[in-house]
């Protein structure tokens, strides 16, 4: 096996043993970058990278992963290094500032890849086709969407051009893209991992998270990101626990509940199918399946897109062409309002059509005469949905779903359709608007040989009990051993 | 009526949501951070020294303060807000319902505060003819506002207002309030009704006031401006007016297009703030003694005239220094010569140089002040004398004792002023009178030291041990 | 707003004057053919999302965050500004150590 293709578990080891070099590592993975990056087009503005941009730093406090690379999304703040969220209003900004995940991944021996990974630009999106730099490609199926908006990182471990990267997830983000390239993908509670330095698409629902090859990599990477952060006031002061410790304890006794309005009259039988076999298998490690019932999840996704959106509208307004980033020229026009022109100008030319529909969704949804109706009563709802958590943890260890209704989509199936493209959210969007954590994890393929994800749900800060639960599943089934051919 | 919107800039160290400094008059631009300058992925983290400090002002003002506070954002571009949104609060504001008395002669009015609240300043901009520029510094400086009901009726009364609540805030030592400096800003809210009717008239709102005079006489402009659209049967139109301080008149702002829909909502960057009792109480244990409070006291304790009471606590450091340094040590149960001549005489010296009575340098301290007083109410130097060394001495750094002594200002042989002097020292020391006329001698010599004390020296020894023998036959 | 849509209790109707509107608010300047395709899009979402009229939420209090965290606050101690040039590195127009923009019209 080539290096690039190991995960970092393993890579820590041969690095810690002084078997190979940090610099072995980067060969490897610039060999397979150069020859499949045309194909899947998981990192962007390529050609302004060079990996002698990479040495390792000089303050590795606690050398816990020994110079791993690790891949970002283009929405974390790298300092002095392009953080566009794939946008043309971004174009060229280069924060004076890492993220705190940046700094604490530095602090742990990582080496940051300024090569940044694709994504659904400002993360609108479920295929990362809404990028301004054109949609990656699935692994798996080159015609297909990789899932979104964590596309490109998804899609770069699946292909082994990446050991582990980091992705962030509002309604699904992390997950579905995942399940679809058939890799792990954690969305923590909310607030376990500081939003310092991500650019906040809804404020109330991001997290951060790691997309990796299998958990035991997902459980390294979320003790490293996790934690309190006096810099973000939404950060939980919640101690974290070794996640490490959770593998291999399997789930004997285990209580696990299977909600009924996740498997519905209509939905696709072949996702249906290999969900139900993998909770058979969870039972026959021993998990004790029940089903229970989440009643509000029919509104979960007019309420994300009510909040997520109102949020987002707020947020996005600071692009506007006078600090950074692109701005319209509006030189020789003959106006009165010159500012006003360069204001509408500028986000009329730099954003993308979907994140002018979310802004002019989420505007309207805030606006005079309809924030009652819209607003408020969305975050009245939003209650409810984390209410019918609260009811089934109070009697159950964790909630086993699918990741998402279907395998992988083709690039231009559902794009042309928003409200399509948000109902594919149905099975992800729930967690974010109640805060719990949830993992993906491959379960299985479809006939056209697209991976199926698994979606496992706990209370909030048991993200010890998503560990436990995906990797006794793993180990007894090796999805996560298989490689698309490319 | 008129209702009156200040904002106050709270002189913390830091910013309200970062660790950038709010010193004044730096180099533009050199005072941020990510988080004041908006910049993608920030996130503000409030600074609890701008709650206590804000706490303290609405207790101070007899305001309620919420249990439970938090922010919302108020969404609108403007190059200055540089995350086109201001971090404000909006239905739940720190405190509610207070009020603060003004005083016009001898009538106490109650004028009724709605509510105070935080917010976080925009950044400056500065107009060319091309461009505009913008220097972020300012971004992010603790705003607190505080808006009273529209309980204010004439010009007088608003800078009555404007001039109790500067003095309050000074004594708290939570802003600076210099209207120049826009440390302390003011709207007004204007509508004129006709006595006995009870609907509300359109009101205006007033913008670009610089300072108390301007807030007079723009208040002033408008009450006749409106008056003359209503006597014409015209309609006073519901606008906001910016006060030209050239032109002497309020202008209409451009129209806007419709009413600004600032789409407020909670800020789920700040989780809410709950403030118990425990917190309150602790605040308003660092409450000392307010200006009205101080005014009360004076008048009980040193017998001042509320009028001149209430002239001395209006600055605190002046109320300090006259306390402490003038008051307190003047020898006389009476104080009200050394007021008087710090209302009078020092308050003129110290507008004249544009500072107050307690920054005025008099040379050799207070002291010198008082001995001047002191010789003046016991009848060894005429009022006019006193006034014109103290200005000298303030003039050219000489203390008032030397100039005295120089000048020769004492009549040395002037057995009136001397016979003045001899009769306190007789009155204030009686022991040493009974020594003497008991037949101890040392006692006189310690007479005739405590006459040549009070006249710094100047008097003729012979003459005054004449005198003192005479009057002690 | 030039004139109000024709809005029901239970049905919210988007007119280009809707969209219009909410564009200006939103300061994006919007071609002929985005508008038309929004209105119908946005129509699109609103019906679906109306759907949320139907529930019944007397006496539920809207979660504004998530996590019951309160009181987060820090100290008033100085922290580490920008050098004015990392400040103004990103500016689009930079005028000595000013950022700059068109015309403000007061």
């Amino acid at each position: 096996m080539e290096l690039n293709e190991l995960t970092a578990h393993e890579l820590i080891e041969k690095l810690k043993k002084k078997e190979i070099t940090s610099h072995d590592l980067l060969t490897a993975l610039d060999k397979r970058i150069s020859q499949v990056n045309s194909k899947v087009k998981a990192y962007v503005r390529v050609n302004d990278f060079s990996f002698s941009d990479l040495r390792p730093k000089a303050y590795n406090l606690q050398p816990i992963l020994q110079g791993i690379p690790v891949s970002i999304k283009d929405n974390i703040c790298t300092e002095g290094y392009p953080t566009e969220c794939c946008s043309k209003i971004l174009e060229g900004f280069k924060p004076p500032y890492d993220a705190t995940v940046i700094r604490k991944l530095k602090e742990s021996g990582a080496l940051i890849f300024s090569l940044k990974t694709n994504m659904d630009e400002f993360a609108f999106g479920s295929s990362t086709e809404n990028s301004y730099f054109g949609p990656t490609h699935n692994p798996w199926d080159l015609e297909s969407v990789p899932g979104g908006s964590s596309g490109g990182s998804a899609a770069a471990v699946a292909s082994d051009q990446a050991i582990v990267a980091l992705g962030t997830d509002t309604g699904g983000s992390i997950r579905q893209p995942a399940a679809f390239c058939g890799v792990v993908g954690l969305k923590p509670t909310y607030g376990r991992v500081s939003r310092y330095g991500l650019i906040a698409f809804a404020s109330s629902l991001d997290q951060i998270g790691p997309i990796t090859k299998d958990v035991q990599d997902c459980a390294i990477f979320a003790n490293i990101i996790s934690g309190y952060d006096p810099s973000d006031s939404t950060s939980a002061d919640v101690a974290v626990p070794d996640y490490t410790k959770s593998l291999g304890m399997g789930i004997k006794g285990i209580k696990i509940g299977i909600p009924k309005e996740y498997f519905i009259e209509g939905m696709d039988t072949e996702v249906k199918n290999i969900v139900e076999e993998a909770v058979h298998k969870l039972k026959s490690l021993g998990a004790d399946c029940k089903e229970v019932s989440l009643p509000h999840t029919q509104y979960a996704i007019p309420v994300y897109y009510i909040i997520a959106t109102a949020e987002a509208s707020s947020n996005l307004a600071r692009f506007d062409g006078v600090q950074y980033g692109f701005r319209a020229d509006n030189q020789g026009l003959n106006s009165e309002n010159r500012l006003l022109d360069m204001y509408k100008q500028t986000r009329g030319k730099g954003f993308g059509e979907e994140a002018k529909r979310r802004i002019i969704l989420g505007t309207f949804a805030l606006s005079v005469g309809y924030y009652d109706a819209y607003y408020l009563r969305a975050l009245k709802v939003r209650t409810l949905i984390k209410e019918d958590f609260d009811h089934v943890f109070a009697d159950f260890d964790c909630i086993v779903t699918p990741t998402a209704p279907t395998g992988a989509f083709k690039i231009g199936e559902k794009v042309k359709d928003p409200l399509q493209m948000y109902l594919s959210d149905i099975y992800t969007i729930s967690a974010n608007l109640a805060g719990i954590p949830a993992i993906s994890i491959p379960c299985g393929f479809t006939k056209n040989n697209l991976p199926v994800g698994l979606q496992i749900l706990a209370k909030p800060f048991a993200e010890e009990t998503l560990f436990r639960t995906a990797h006794a599943y793993e180990q007894n089934a090796a999805w996560q051993k298989m490689k698309p051919k490319l | 009526m008129i209702g009156l919107e200040v904002h106050l800039q709270l002189k913390t160290r830091t910013k309200i949501f970062c660790g950038c400094s709010t010193e004044f008059g730096n180099q533009p631009n050199s005072q941020t951070c990510p988080v004041c300058l908006g910049l993608p992925g920030s996130l503000p983290v409030l600074n609890s020294t701008v709650l206590d400090y804000a706490i303290k002002v609405a207790l101070s003002l007899d305001c309620k303060i919420q249990e439970y506070t938090k922010f919302d954002r108020k969404n609108y571009f403007y190059p200055d807000l540089p995350k086109d949104y201001q971090i404000s609060q909006y239905d739940l504001p720190l405190a509610k319902n207070g009020f603060l008395d003004i005083e016009l002669g001898s009538i106490t009015q109650q004028i009724r505060i709605r509510r105070v609240h935080l917010e976080e300043d925009a950044g400056k901009l500065i107009h060319r003819p091309d461009f505009s520029l913008v220097d972020f510094n300012r971004t992010g400086i603790p705003l607190l506002e505080i808006v009273s009901e529209p309980d204010l009726n004439s010009p007088l009364e608003a800078v009555e207002y404007l001039t109790h609540l500067k003095s309050i805030i000074e004594y708290l030592d939570v802003s600076d309030c210099d209207m120049e400096k826009g440390s302390l800003r003011c709207d007004a809210n204007i509508s004129l009704r006709k006595k006995g009717e009870k609907e509300l008239g359109t009101k205006t709102e007033l913008k670009n006031m610089n300072s108390f005079k301007a807030v007079k006489d723009a208040l002033s402009f408008e009450i006749e401006r409106q008056t003359g659209l209503l006597r014409k049967k015209e309609e006073v139109i519901q606008e906001t007016r910016l006060w030209d301080a050239k032109g002497l008149k309020t202008i209409s702002m451009r129209a806007k297009e419709g009413a600004q829909d600032y789409r407020y909502f909670p800020e789920p960057d700040l989780p809410p703030f709950v403030i118990d009792d425990k917190k309150v109480q602790e605040i308003k244990n660092t409450v000392g003694e307010l200006p009205k409070e101080k005014m009360l006291r004076f008048i009980k304790e040193y017998g001042l005239s509320a009028y001149d009471a209430k002239i001395l606590v209006s600055s605190k450091k002046d109320a300090d220094f006259a306390e402490n340094e003038c008051i307190l040590l003047y020898p006389d149960k009476d104080k009200k010569p050394i007021v008087n001549w710090l209302i009078g005489p020092l308050a003129s010296i110290a507008s004249d140089s544009n500072c107050s009575i307690s920054e005025v340098k008099i040379p050799g301290g207070a002291e010198e002040l008082i001995k001047l007083v002191n010789l003046v109410e016991i009848g060894s130097l005429s009022n006019l004398m006193a006034k014109s060394v103290l200005s000298e001495s303030i003039s050219n750094g000489k203390p008032a004792s030397a100039i005295i002594q120089e000048k020769n200002l004492f009549q040395v042989s002037d057995t009136g002023s001397l016979d003045n002097i001899a009769e306190v020292v007789i009155k204030d020391n009686p022991k040493s009178v009974n020594d003497y006329k008991a037949g101890k001698n040392n006692a006189l010599m310690f007479l005739i030291g405590q006459v040549m004390k009070i006249s710094l020296g100047r008097a003729n020894p012979q003459v005054v041990q004449e005198i003192l023998k005479r009057r002690l036959k | 707003m030039n004139s109000k849509p024709k809005n029901t209790p239970e049905h919210t109707l988007i007119t280009k004057e809707t969209v219009q509107h909410v564009a200006h608010l939103a300061r994006i300047e919007l071609s002929r053919l985005e508008l038309e395709r929004l209105v119908l899009q946005l129509q699109d979402i609103l019906d679906f999302i109306d759907k949320l009229k139907k529930i019944d939420i007397t006496g539920v209090n809207p979660t504004s965050h998530i996590l019951p965290i309160k009181n987060v606050l820090r100290g008033d101690d100085p922290g580490v500004s920008l050098f004015i040039d990392k400040a103004l590195e990103n500016a689009p127009h930079r005028e000595g150590n000013f950022f700059a923009v068109p015309q403000v019209i007061e």
